[in-house]
C-alpha cells in the first residue's frame, strides 16, 4: 500500500491543502503511484480515492484526462518527442523518423525488451531548442541522430 | 537595453541562488512592503505602473488585484506556470534561472490582496524546473523570507508548488483552478470570476509567472521608473519567445512598442534557411497569422490589434516561404483537437471535423469544396464555445484562409496532397490515435 510505504511524503502532500480539500492531493498522489508501479494501477486508484475521500471513478477520470498518466504498462523509459509546429519547423519530423528507425518501433510503441516507449507529444515549451524530447522527467535539447544514438545507448544500460 | 529586468540570469551569473539574488536587491521589495507599506499601497503602485497581464489577455494586474474583496477569508494567489501554447517558453526560463524573482512577485501579490497561501501551478512536464523552484522556495523559508510572522509582523505566507499532468487547457484560469482542486481541467462558467469565487470558491488572483516577475522591481523602484519603458497604454518590458525559422531562437526581453516585427526578426538573426520569411504567428498557434507585408507593425498591444492580430503571450513562430499554410493550419488544428477538454460540443466536435477535412486535403483526396467546408466548420465554432480554447482553434483556419487562400487553391490545383511526407505524417497520427483510444484490430477489423 502506498500509504504505508510513503507515509511521510503523503502527509506532506495533504499538508499543502486545506484539511477539508483532500481531493487536491489526487494528482500528487497519482504521481507517487506512477513512480511506484510504472502506471496508475486500478488498486492504486482505489487507494487514492479512499485517501482523498472521493469515488474511484473520480480518480479514474483524472487519470484518463491528463496525458502524463498511464493506464497501462509502459517502457522503463518513455521518450516523448515534441512534433508540434515550432519543433517541426526545426526538423522534429525527420528526427521522429530517425527515432523510429533507430528503435525499430513506431511512435506510440514499446521496444520488445520493455525498456523504451517512444511517443510523439504536443508542445513541451522548449521550441527554441528543437528537436527536443523528454525522457521520463529530463529534457534533452538540440538533438541530432548522433546525440540520440548516445542517449539510447545510455538508456539501454540502465 | 543595458540591463535586463526579468532575464537577469543573462546579466548576473547564478542569480538563481538565494545568496546571489539577495546581493542584487533580491527580496528588498518584499521587505520594504511587509515592513513599511500597507497592502493597498502595493496594489496602487502596481496599478500605477500600468503592468498588464503577461499570460496573453493583457488585463491590468493592479486592477485585477483591486477586485479582491477585503472582507472574505481566506483568499488565494495562484500562479499560472502551465505554459503550453506552442511557441511559448518564457516562463520555463524564468522559473529555472531566476526563480526567486517569481517567488518574490508571488509573495508581493499575496501580501497586497491579504492572502496567506499561494500555489504555483506548473505544467506536469516541468517536473525538473519545479523541483528547482521548490528548492528556491525551501531556501526562502530557511532565510525567514516565507513562513510565519515575517520580518516580525503579523503577516504569514506559505507558497506551494502544484504540478499538473499534461493538459493545455489548464492554462485557462478556471480550468487551472479545477485541476488544483483535483478534478479534470474543464473551464468554469464565468461569472462568477475568480476574484469573487476562485480556488475553493474563495477570492483568488491568478497571474502568469512573467507578470509576477515584474512586480518586485516595480514595488522597489516605483511606477514612474517602470513606465520609462514601453508606451503609455503598454508600459514596461515584455518577454518575446522567438522560434521557428530564425537563426537565433530564444527569449528576448524588449520594451513594448519600441521595435517592429521586422526588427524582432533581425534581432533573432533573420531567416535560418536563407529563404524569405513568409509569415509569423505572434502568440503561438492560437493567434491570427501575420503575413510579412505587415512586419512594419510595432510590438505592443494596440499596434498588433490594428493589424488584426494580437500580442498575446508573445510566442513568435516565424515561417519561411517553404511552409505550406494548409499543412501548418492542419498541424495547429491537430493540437487543438488533441487539447480540447471535451466539455462543449462546438469545440470538441468542431476541431474533430476540421481536422478530418484537413486530413482529407493532406491525403490528396480533397477538392475545392473541402476548402469551403473548412470555412463552414469554422463558422460553427466561432463565438459558440464555452472558453477561449475553441475560439483559439479557429484562428489557424480563419487567418490562413484570409491571408493565404492561394496556398489552399494551389494545394488542390497542383495536387500537393498525397505526398510521401504527408502520408507518413497522417499514418503516424492515426496510429497514435488508435493506440490512445484503445482501438484494437481483430482479424483486420477495428473494434473499440
Amino acid at each position: 500500500m502506498l500509504k504505508d510505504k510513503y507515509k511521510d511524503r503523503i502527509a506532506a502532500i495533504f499538508a499543502k491543502y486545506p484539511p477539508e480539500r483532500k481531493r487536491s492531493a489526487v494528482m500528487p498522489l497519482l504521481d507517487i503511484a506512477q513512480e511506484e508501479y510504472g502506471y496508475c494501477t486500478e488498486e492504486a486508484m482505489r487507494e487514492i480515492a479512499e485517501l482523498c475521500g472521493i469515488d474511484p471513478t473520480e480518480v479514474k477520470s483524472v487519470v484518463g484526462f491528463y496525458t502524463m498518466y498511464y493506464e497501462k504498462k509502459v517502457g522503463k523509459y518513455v521518450i516523448d518527442v515534441c512534433d508540434d509546429l515550432p519543433c517541426v519547423l526545426r526538423g522534429a519530423d525527420k528526427f521522429v523518423n530517425y527515432c523510429e528507425q533507430k528503435l525499430g518501433i513506431k511512435a506510440g510503441e514499446t521496444t520488445p525488451d520493455g525498456k523504451i516507449t517512444l511517443n510523439v507529444v504536443m508542445c513541451l515549451a522548449a521550441c527554441d531548442r528543437a528537436p527536443m524530447c523528454q525522457v521520463n522527467t529530463a529534457y534533452h535539447y538540440d538533438l541530432t541522430p548522433d546525440k540520440f544514438d548516445k542517449l539510447v545507448t545510455e538508456l539501454k544500460k540502465g | 537595453m543595458e540591463k535586463h529586468i526579468l532575464l537577469r540570469d543573462l546579466d548576473v551569473p547564478n542569480i538563481r541562488d538565494l545568496a546571489v539574488y539577495s546581493q542584487h536587491e533580491g527580496y528588498a521589495a518584499w521587505k520594504k512592503a511587509v515592513t513599511g507599506m500597507k497592502p493597498d499601497e502595493v496594489i496602487t503602485v502596481v496599478k500605477d505602473s500600468g503592468l498588464r497581464g503577461r499570460g496573453g489577455a493583457g488585463f491590468p494586474a493592479g486592477v485585477k488585484w483591486s477586485f479582491i474583496p477585503k472582507d472574505v477569508f481566506p483568499k488565494y494567489v495562484t500562479v499560472n506556470c502551465d505554459e503550453s501554447e506552442p511557441g511559448t517558453f518564457k516562463d520555463h526560463q524564468l522559473i529555472r534561472h531566476n526563480p526567486h524573482q517569481v517567488i518574490e512577485g508571488t509573495a508581493l501579490c499575496a501580501y497586497a490582496i491579504g492572502a496567506n497561501v499561494a500555489y504555483i501551478y506548473c505544467r506536469g512536464e516541468f517536473r525538473e524546473p519545479a523541483r528547482e523552484l521548490q528548492k528556491a522556495i525551501d531556501d526562502a523559508y530557511a532565510a525567514g523570507l516565507l513562513g510565519k510572522n515575517l520580518f516580525g509582523s503579523n503577516y504569514s505566507l506559505d507558497i506551494y508548488v502544484h504540478l499538473g499532468a499534461g493538459a493545455y487547457i489548464c492554462g485557462e484560469e478556471s480550468a487551472l483552478l479545477e485541476s488544483l482542486e483535483g478534478k479534470i481541467g474543464q473551464p468554469r462558467l464565468k461569472p462568477p470570476f475568480p476574484a469573487v469565487s476562485g480556488l475553493y470558491s474563495k477570492p483568488t488572483v491568478i497571474n502568469n509567472v512573467e507578470t509576477l516577475a515584474n512586480v518586485p522591481p516595480i514595488v522597489l523602484n516605483g511606477a514612474a521608473w517602470y513606465k520609462q519603458w514601453g508606451t503609455e497604454k503598454s508600459p514596461g518590458v515584455k518577454l518575446f519567445s522567438v522560434c521557428g525559422h530564425v537563426k537565433n531562437p530564444g527569449n528576448y526581453e524588449l520594451p513594448l512598442g519600441k521595435y517592429s516585427i521586422q526588427e524582432l526578426l533581425e534581432m533573432a538573426g533573420g531567416s535560418m534557411t536563407g529563404r524569405p520569411i513568409k509569415a509569423v504567428l505572434p502568440a503561438g498557434s492560437s493567434s491570427p497569422i501575420i503575413p510579412a507585408s505587415n512586419f512594419h507593425a510595432k510590438l505592443d498591444y494596440e499596434a498588433m490589434a490594428a493589424i488584426g492580430s494580437v500580442l498575446g503571450s508573445c510566442s513568435w513562430i516565424f515561417m519561411d516561404d517553404s511552409v505550406d499554410m494548409v499543412w501548418a493550419a492542419r498541424k495547429m488544428i491537430r493540437f487543438f483537437k488533441h487539447e480540447s477538454c471535451g466539455k462543449c460540443t462546438p469545440c470538441r466536435e468542431g476541431t474533430h471535423w476540421a481536422l478530418s477535412v484537413y486530413d482529407k486535403l493532406l491525403s490528396g483526396k480533397g477538392t475545392i469544396e473541402d476548402v469551403n467546408l473548412i470555412g463552414e466548420v469554422n463558422k460553427q465554432i466561432i463565438g459558440k464555445c464555452f472558453c477561449p480554447l475553441g475560439e483559439f482553434a479557429t484562428s489557424s483556419m480563419t487567418f490562413t484562409l484570409k491571408h493565404f487562400k492561394q496556398d489552399y487553391v494551389d494545394f488542390i490545383d497542383q495536387k500537393k496532397g498525397g505526398s510521401d511526407v504527408y502520408l507518413k505524417e497522417l499514418a503516424r497520427d492515426h496510429h497514435l490515435h488508435e493506440l490512445h483510444s484503445g482501438v484494437v484490430s481483430v482479424n483486420g477489423i477495428k473494434v473499440h
